[in-house]
């Protein structure tokens, strides 16, 4: 309790300040915390706020999901195989810097406008530190783990099944939480261009028709709050007791 | 009968800034069967060098070792390596690290094994703990029992309880004399605690300053249980630090 207060404090302290400052300025377009709440009520009333959410939900699952399928075998045998890592290593540190954003045309190009560009948006930003950081893990391994494998001359299934993965398991989940952190960004930049669904859809169509502020900021805090419930989600994963050790130092 | 580790004239160097670093100098020795053998030395000496070589982890440039009248040239599961630092897999419990292993044995029976050394070596009721939760020397239980479960000939410890506190430190001594009296193992331990040495050992053997090379062989005649304020284990205590170049005052 005592350490949620702060936070509760200081949101309550911007939204007081933010709707003293519409009061102040007598804004006529941007809306107030209660507009906005009202705005909140609407959606949900009408439905559209639970098919966006779904709508969104299914894009970032979808193309996540792809993306971890890809990157932990991927990034496994790169940290494994030094040939791989040499090889392919170059070629996704020039492709990750660039902005999942960038991707919009091909994406448009490639696979129209429809809920494949989104997954493949998606799964382009995510999958690249979900690579990087299941190879640096497996890079990081502790050497006197792998001699006592060797040392027992364990078989390879049993090297990877219960040395090589649970060791690497901590650093999988931290990417993992980078990559869900990322799509969510991107899901949401990618449904403002195209598409007629999801919370991106949402906000740009609310400012479309009538300059409706008080939905476009509605959308902003839904995404935000659904951002939070899934970080969160990947936050139960780093309790795991198999992971523990490596977080609770 | 042939001695069950056979160390040749084993050297080894390693490449440095300052060109090349000659760690480990023609060292031979042998180990008999069920025999202790310590080897003491100041630190930096190559204790640790020698002995991934001698246990199949690195190649020697020059030399060779043979155990039971093979050619050492990897790790086997024969002979299990215990080091200061410990390799206790922190992501598996207790239990399932003793397991591990325990390959090609049916299910039960691996459970049944583990259980087992884990009530010999005092961890009866921590199998489903996770390593984090137990203290250092419980750690230490863990790491070999761990050995023991796949029943290897040769335990080489290296500096195994230096990072317990003195107490614990004597503590795991005795659980090791207690834990070898019932079962029969050949052992190679490196310590720079000479009276770690003395207490445990059949033999003591003297390594140099780099290039590490043994510069002298002692024979400890007592039996267990030793009296480690005896005067025979201080005389010998004090002639292994003279030869160590340490003079005690006493």
């Amino acid at each position: 309790m005592r350490r949620v207060l702060p936070s509760v404090a200081i949101g309550a302290l911007l939204i007081a300040v933010w709707w003293i400052l519409v009061i102040v300025t007598a804004s006529v377009i941007f809306p107030t915390p209660l507009q906005v709440l009202a705005g909140i009520g609407e959606l949900a009333w009408d439905g559209s706020l639970w098919s966006d959410i779904g709508a969104s939900l299914f894009r970032v699952g979808a193309g996540f999901l792809l993306a971890v399928a890809f990157a932990i075998p991927l990034g496994l045998w790169m940290g494994w195989v030094h040939g791989a890592y040499a090889t392919l290593n170059p070629i996704f540190q020039m492709l990750r810097p660039i902005s999942p954003i960038a991707w919009i045309p091909i994406a448009i190009l490639w696979f129209g406008v429809g809920n494949v560009s989104p997954i493949f948006l998606i799964f382009i930003s995510s999958v690249f530190p979900m690579v990087v950081q299941t190879t640096a893990g497996v890079h990081a391994i502790e050497r006197r783990y792998l001699r006592a494998a060797e040392n027992f001359g364990v078989s390879r299934y049993t090297l990877f099944r219960q040395v090589v993965i649970p060791a690497v398991l901590p650093q999988i989940i931290v990417g993992m939480r980078i990559g869900l952190g990322v799509a969510w960004l991107v899901v949401v930049a990618a449904e403002m261009i195209a598409l007629h669904s999801g919370l991106g859809y949402l906000i740009i169509d609310s400012r479309n028709a009538g300059n409706r502020y008080d939905l476009v900021i509605a959308g902003m805090i839904v995404i935000g709050l659904i951002g939070l419930m899934l970080d969160g989600a990947m936050r139960l994963l780093e309790g795991l007791k198999q992971v523990r050790w490596r977080y609770a130092r | 009968m042939p001695a069950k580790i056979a160390v040749r004239d084993v050297s080894k160097s390693y490449a440095s800034d300052s060109g090349s670093l000659h760690v480990v100098d023609g060292v031979s020795f042998e180990v008999g069967d069920g025999e202790l053998v310590a080897i003491v030395g100041p630190s930096g000496c190559g204790k640790s060098t020698l002995m991934n070589i001698v246990a199949g982890f690195e190649r020697p440039d020059q030399g060779s070792v043979i155990t039971d009248g093979e050619l050492r040239t990897q790790p086997s599961s024969r002979g299990i390596l215990i080091s200061q630092h410990g390799s206790v897999f922190p992501w598996l419990t207790v239990q399932q690290n003793l397991m591990f292993g325990l390959n090609g044995h049916a299910h039960d029976d691996r459970q049944a094994l583990a259980d087992h050394y884990a009530a010999m070596v005092g961890l009866k009721g921590f199998e489903a703990s996770y390593p984090h939760e137990l203290s250092g020397g419980m750690l230490k239980r863990a790491e070999l029992a761990r050995a023991l479960v796949v029943k290897p000939e040769i335990l080489y410890m290296d500096e195994p309880f230096s990072a317990l506190d003195a107490l614990m430190n004597l503590r795991m001594r005795n659980e090791l004399l207690r834990v070898l009296a019932e079962e029969h193992h050949t052992v190679l331990l490196i310590t720079h605690d000479v009276e770690e040495a003395v207490h445990l050992a059949d033999r003591i053997l003297v390594l140099s300053a780099r290039p590490g090379r043994i510069q002298a062989s002692f024979d400890v005649p007592m039996t267990h249980p030793r009296k480690l304020s005896g005067s025979q284990v201080q005389e010998l205590r004090e002639a292994i630090l003279r030869e160590l170049g340490v003079d005690s005052d006493q």
